[in-house]
């Protein structure tokens, strides 16, 4: 926070506009970054926050506008120009090379040869390791990228970017996927860079990391420059009022329910993953009618896998599940869905949630198409589909509001509302929600975290899978941390803090 | 001469012989994929470098010059491959279908205009030439028709070929140049954001692999045999794409995959030269389900260029 050089401008940014045909994705944006600054740039999916850094790092042309790097006008019409200017980016997709190592991923487009083309593999293992050990940024670099885990091919982004010289790096959501230990590790690292002067941008759309990391932030809307404020000087909610453009609220608004009956109960459930590892070991689980359950854990420690089989979509190795005291352990899923009422969100919303090239109507009836209200012998009833869409739309604030439109063309918090929509309105007991929230901005979150609460509300069952702490903690009644396959610790919601559940969640016991 | 040591290496020597145009090829299938770029006109291209080679080798009487100009006939198609994939991001299985007919019916089209109307060339005067010929028969270091015969004297595209694993091997693995292939063959958008230039590299490797095919087809039509006719192909371009899906789109998987079919194809011959009582139509059937079998039973998990067959699409440029 002190390393700020206010008589240095890296980036000066002023009045962009960036047009795609009819479709304004910047307009007249002006952004002003110092020396050893962190700012950051916030804004809904689709704001235009990712469109102005890919104009900042030469991945497109904006339609009018200038930029000025450490006082110099320049006209960035490709990457390498940026990087010439010591301009990095980390991308919310990291872009690296699966199979090769860490230091050829760091290397690639600007490798040290011997003469002739032909690599020299030790000079750039040095440098990566130099630099690594400069800026505090641990990883082995004889290490390939697909064993890394995801902080660590993280920190192979960014040290991409400190090998080509950069004195400004752009991260795109940089913290989307990481772990809470892995974000406090990034903390640190930024803190580094902006010590050693260098200026860092951070795209993102969460207000509790830009409180923690940024000194400034500019808040983008609908492609326009809202404003810009000291970080020090608001707080999160006046950062979700500007960035929505109305009030939000954060603390899903649920009181105290005694749980009913047992509805979902799990036992001693082992599942193999499809290189044959049992990544579901040994689980077991109980939930009751009225309760949110939330399951804590890192990506990878088997919650698709059990999420799978509690669906139907893959089969229990051994184990039992029932659901209201009957055995559903590896019926097919159209029997958990309807007789069985068991609802799924599921992770990927645009592999399994929806058929994408399906219209809103006809992905409201992908699990109810039979039913006599849709169907009548070999022929759909057209006209009770689109009613039932409508209904359904209104219902959920689906927008927009036109049965008739793609399920691909809709936003991503829209995609999911479709898929609420539809999964709700099956009158599931149990609801799956795996990873519900994933890629949404707050007003979308908000929505998905009432849905669930509805639910529940309602006296149904939530199981409620997410890596994000925040929203585990936040939605969840109890508590339970998974760790390789088996849960490690269930906890009240109410007495459940961070760090408790972070220290289950990397294999540690919980010390009371 | 031990009669079994004489088949033995008269085994050994068919299997290098008939191995040969398909290492080439699959070397060509190798280098194209390995940039992101599926390649099934391999076939089309090698059967174009067969006319060409031995179409240019007979009225040249220059066996090399032929070689030359069946890679350059091969690289033809493989330009005609990348411009439709990489400019005009056509779908790579179907641009790959066209010139597998585009090839074998230029080359038909060409040999009829050039040889009254027929579907094949004439015999070349010259085919490639063997070089190690002066070491074997009468009063030489080995004896003619022995086992070192039979084995080490054989074409110069024979050696060339294995000379070419290693090359291929090397460049992929050990240069600046390969690294970037790869890269670009596993993410695209990676190599692109580190100023790496994604339609050259590509435009680059889909010509090479033409070339590579077409040296594939005249290592056939000039050096197996010493002419080019309408069913000399038939299927190798194919069966060299398997053979680098065997070997797991590594230049060195390819040459044991293609050895392997060289000698099935190599038992073939010398079954068939035994008079075994078996139908000669079964025999030649050989290469083909031994190929299938080893296709299903053997690769086990094989990990292609995870952008292989995927539209790179730079973005608004």
């Amino acid at each position: 926070m002190t390393a700020i050089d206010f008589s240095h401008r890296a980036v000066e940014m002023s009045g962009i506009t960036k047009k795609f045909g009819d479709f304004v994705a910047n307009e007249n944006i002006n952004l002003t970054v110092h020396r050893g600054e962190v700012h950051a740039l916030l804004g809904e999916n689709g704001a235009g926050k990712t469109t102005l850094m890919n104009i900042l790092y030469g991945l497109l042309k904006p339609s009018s506008g200038n930029i000025k790097i450490n006082g110099k006008t320049l006209t960035i019409s490709d990457p390498n120009i940026a990087i010439r200017n010591g301009i990095g980016m980390v991308h919310q997709h990291f872009m690296l090379v699966e199979p090769f190592s860490v230091t050829e991923n760091i290397i690639l487009g600007n490798e040290s040869t011997r003469g002739f083309g032909i690599l020299d593999a030790g000079k750039g293992e040095k440098e990566v390791k130099r630099i690594s050990e400069q800026y505090g940024l641990t990883v082995d670099p004889k290490a390939l990228i697909q064993d890394l885990s995801v902080g660590s091919q993280q920190r192979v982004e960014i040290l991409k970017t400190l090998y080509r010289g950069a004195q400004i790096l752009i991260l795109d959501e940089p913290t989307a996927v990481l772990t809470p230990q892995e974000i406090k590790e990034l903390v640190a690292i930024i803190t580094n860079l902006t010590e050693a002067g260098k200026s860092i941008i951070i795209i993102t759309h969460k207000l509790n990391e830009i409180k923690q990391m940024a000194d400034f932030c500019t808040i983008i809307r609908r492609g326009r420059h809202i404003d810009t404020v000291d970080v020090s000087e608001v707080t999160e909610e006046d950062l979700a009022a500007k960035m929505v453009g109305r009030e939000v609220s954060f603390r899903v608004a649920k009181e105290k329910r005694n749980p009913g009956e047992k509805i979902l109960d799990i036992k001693e459930l082992c599942v193999e993953d499809s290189r044959g590892i049992m990544v579901v070991n040994g689980l077991n689980l109980q939930l009751r009618k009225g309760e949110i359950l939330g399951i804590a854990g890192i990506d990878g420690n088997g919650q698709t896998q059990l999420i799978e089989t509690l669906t139907g979509l893959r089969k229990a190795k051994s184990g039992r599940i029932e659901v209201l005291g009957k055995d559903i352990t590896n019926l097919p899923p159209g029997k958990i869905i309807n007789n069985h009422k068991v609802g799924h969100i599921p992770e990927d919303r645009q592999k399994r949630g929806l058929v994408f090239e399906f219209n809103i109507a006809e992905n409201l009836i992908l699990e109810t198409y039979f039913k006599p209200a849709f169907s009548e012998g070999f022929s759909l009833l057209h006209k009770n589909i689109y009613k039932n869409a409508d209904t359904l739309i209104e219902k959920f604030d689906i927008r927009p509001r036109d049965a008739t439109l793609q399920a691909k063309s809709l936003s991503g918090g829209n995609q999911q509302k479709m898929i609420i929509a539809r999964e709700v309105s099956n009158e599931p007991e149990l609801l799956i929600a795996a990873q519900p929230t994933r890629g949404l901005d707050v007003g979308a979150i908000e929505y998905v975290h009432q849905a669930l609460v509805a639910q529940r509300n309602e006296g149904k069952g939530v199981l409620l899978v997410s890596f994000e702490l925040d929203e585990i903690m936040n939605v969840s009644d109890r508590i339970a941390v998974i760790f390789e396959g088996k849960i490690v610790g269930i906890l009240d919601a109410d007495d459940a803090d961070e760090k408790k559940i972070g220290l289950l969640m990397a294999g540690g016991t919980a010390k009371e | 001469m031990e009669p079994i040591i004489q088949d033995l290496g008269f085994i050994i020597g068919t299997t290098l012989m008939y191995s040969t145009p398909l290492i080439f090829t699959s070397l060509g299938g190798v280098i194209t994929e390995r940039s992101g770029v599926i390649n099934i006109g391999l076939e089309g291209m090698m059967y174009f470098g067969a006319f060409a080679g031995a179409a240019v080798a007979y009225f040249s009487q220059d066996p090399w010059l032929g070689l030359l100009c069946a890679a350059l006939g091969g690289a033809f198609w493989g330009l005609i491959h990348a411009i439709a994939c990489v400019s005009f991001s056509a779908e790579q299985i179907v641009s790959g279908i066209a010139i597998n007919f585009l090839g074998a019916g230029s080359a038909l089209f060409i040999s009829r205009l050039l040889f009254d109307g027929a579907t094949q060339t004439l015999t070349v005067a010259r085919k490639i030439p063997q070089p190690l010929d002066f070491l074997f028969g009468e009063g030489k270091m080995f004896a003619s028709s022995g086992f070192t015969d039979l084995v080490f004297n054989r074409f110069a595209t024979v050696y060339l070929a294995f000379f070419l694993v290693f090359v291929v091997w090397f460049v992929l693995y050990k240069t600046q140049l390969g690294m970037r292939v790869r890269a670009v063959g596993e993410n695209p958008e990676a190599a692109n954001t580190l100023g790496i230039n994604v339609t050259r590299i590509r435009y680059g490797a889909v010509i090479m692999s033409g070339f590579f095919a077409g040296l594939g087809g005249a290592a056939m039509s000039i050096a197996v045999v010493s002419r080019f006719s309408n069913t000399l192909i038939s299927g190798h371009g194919f069966i060299a794409l398997a053979a680098m899906i065997f070997g797991k789109w590594k230049p060195q998987g390819a040459l044991v995959a293609c050895l392997l079919f060289g000698a099935a194809k190599g038992l073939e011959i010398f079954l068939g030269s035994k008079g075994v009582p078996v139908a000669g139509d079964i025999l030649a059937m050989l290469p083909y389900v031994l190929t299938i079998i080893i296709l299903i039973g053997f690769v086990g998990k094989t990990t292609a260029p995870a952008a292989i067959g995927k539209i790179f699409d730079k973005g608004d440029h």
